[in-house]
């Protein structure tokens, strides 16, 4: 089982969740972020402008089985991808175990995505 | 039972007037009476300048801090409300607009004859009018609208002035000095002044100075009270040279809504009258926030790509103050002008010259409120038309006079409130501290000061 965190723009998000929709992927967390970095927006507040030092970004978390990495990810790469700098990172790591509460089942078979 | 006691006053008339021509002269004393429009319409003003503050002024202020802050600027309003509402009873009222025993104050300051109200009846008329008045029993005139009413009135007034400075030191003071500073200052500072230009006493008054609804008894006075405790209080520990933006403008929009729709009652209530004076009060105050709400979105559009919802409340609450002194003097034209004025001016000064001049006047208290208020002030000298009230012009229609005595009333009231803050501010750092300390205000407020948080994760 992997777990797939990735930063993305909030403008790219309906369509990463169409791609991984698209993907079979259709149980998966997500919330917005702040953090901070070079391409900072611009803000302007009664005339003044200036570089608000804050980055607007979205989260999204997902568990899969290794058999859906590679399409997951690529999911992603594709539908959350412009070209301009900022546009996000995406980390993989490894998930010992899952449990699912109700049925206290474990392993890949807790797992909605199938 | 009602008849008779109209046949009645009839009768007394009659037997006055039988007296009275007994003498040469043949005037006919009638009883005064309670003008029930008039009264309706101030009662309904009254309503709308406490709507200012809460949950106006509240709510414009407490968007535009952090979110650590906003209650901390909620409740610095709300006891306002409360504490200046029982000085003004207590004795804030009879030292502004009730008469000193002893002469040579009487320009200066009001004595205690009306302290806790004393000897005012519900069926006083108000000593205080504007254009309407009738003859008393003793032959001066008064006011049409009961006593109280005119009381409470002008205790709106008490609450807010007070209230706009925070403004200037928001997010970093600590609420014990905040408290005891403005306390302090509505008595010392607010009453005086109010006194000066109100009361029929007020030495500013009797030069002839021109203040409908109060820029410079409120707007001045606060503004340059916001501006010497920015620089006294030091900036706040994150401010890097520009606005910290705004927790929540939603809160800011609402905020200027409320402002504007009480600014009905602020400037169309100071005539106290319902009447044309009163009309076109409330015609110029709703053009010139027009004209410089546009104006500010404008030069936002122009100069920064972009029109803002802070930027054209602002916009819109400079030039509401700005037209406050001249409300009752200008018509539409005299609107147009002071709300663009307003906002070229008040513009610059927030967007450039505070930047450059490096002080930290949080919401901009001062650039917008204190320089709306000394523009709208000295042009009032200058676009003053007869043609609203006939007694009196500007400079425009000839009576340069005007002009003079809006700038001497204008730097009198700046270096009064100003060296008068810096006094009370000192007495108050001194004996219990106004600074918050720096954990404090970086933890912020809303928790050190009262212990709550505004936007919790409980359901």
């Amino acid at each position: 089982m992997k777990k797939i965190e990735a930063i993305i723009r909030k403008s790219k998000f309906e369509d990463v969740k169409q791609a991984l929709y698209d993907a079979g992927i259709e149980w998966f967390s997500y919330w917005d972020i702040t953090g901070l970095g070079k391409s900072t927006e611009e803000q302007v507040v009664r005339g003044q402008v200036f570089k608000s030092g804050y980055i607007q970004r979205r989260m999204v978390s997902i568990v899969v089985r290794d058999i859906n990495l590679e399409k997951t990810v690529n999911a992603i790469l594709n539908a959350a991808w412009t070209g301009e700098t900022g546009d996000g990172k995406l980390f993989v790591s490894d998930i010992r175990e899952t449990f699912r509460i109700r049925t206290k089942e474990s392993g890949p078979d807790a797992l909605f995505n199938k | 039972m009602k008849k008779y006691l109209v046949s009645l006053a009839g009768l007394l008339t009659v037997f006055n007037s039988n007296l009275a021509a007994q003498n040469i002269s043949t005037t006919i004393k009638t009883i005064p009476k309670i003008d029930t429009g008039d009264t309706s319409w101030m009662i309904v003003a009254i309503a709308f300048v406490l709507l200012m503050s809460i949950p106006g002024l509240a709510l414009f202020y407490g968007g535009l801090v952090r979110r650590k802050n906003v209650l901390n600027v909620f409740m610095q309003i709300f006891i306002l409300v409360s504490v200046i509402t029982l000085e003004w009873v207590t004795f804030g009222y009879s030292n502004t607009f009730g008469t000193n025993s002893i002469e040579a104050l009487k320009p200066y300051i009001g004595g205690f004859n009306w302290a806790f109200l004393n000897n005012i009846n519900i069926s006083d008329l108000s000593p205080y009018f504007v254009s309407h008045s009738q003859p008393a029993t003793d032959g001066h005139l008064i006011g049409t609208i009961p006593h109280i009413v005119f009381i409470m009135f002008q205790c709106m007034f008490a609450i807010i002035t007070p209230a706009l400075i925070i403004g200037a030191f928001a997010e970093r003071i600590n609420f014990k000095g905040f408290l005891i500073f403005s306390i302090l200052w509505a008595v010392l500072i607010y009453n005086p002044v109010a006194h000066w230009v109100w009361s029929n006493d007020g030495w500013l008054n009797k030069l002839g100075t021109l203040d409908f609804a109060g820029g410079i008894v409120v707007h001045i006075n606060a503004g340059i009270a916001a501006i010497v405790t920015a620089i006294m209080l030091g900036k706040r520990r994150d401010y890097k040279g520009h606005a910290i933006p705004a927790h929540d403008i939603t809160y800011v929009a609402m905020g200027a809504g409320l402002l504007w729709v009480g600014w009905f009652g602020f400037n169309a209530g100071s005539g106290l009258a319902a009447d044309g004076l009163a009309g076109n009060a409330l015609l110029v105050t709703h053009v010139a926030g027009a004209t410089a709400a546009l104006t500010w979105a404008l030069l936002e559009w122009i100069i920064d790509k972009r029109p803002t919802v802070v930027g054209i409340s602002t916009g819109a609450i400079g030039g509401l103050a700005t037209i406050t002194p001249a409300a009752g003097y200008v018509g539409i034209g005299g609107a147009l002008a002071l709300g663009l004025t307003a906002s070229l001016i008040c513009f610059a000064m927030v967007a450039y010259i505070k930047p450059k001049l490096g002080y930290d006047d949080s919401l901009d208290a001062f650039g917008v409120h204190g320089i709306g208020g000394i523009i709208g002030s000295i042009l009032t000298g200058v676009l003053a038309t007869p043609l609203i009230q006939s007694a009196y012009s500007g400079s425009l229609y000839g009576n340069i006079h005007q002009l003079w005595v809006q700038l001497l009333a204008v730097g009198v009231t700046i270096i009064y409130s100003g060296i008068g803050t810096f006094i009370l501010f000192k007495i108050t750092e001194k004996l219990i501290g106004v600074r918050a300390s720096d954990t404090h205000e970086a933890a912020g407020l809303d928790e050190t000061q009262h212990g709550e948080t505004a936007y919790t994760n409980f359901d």
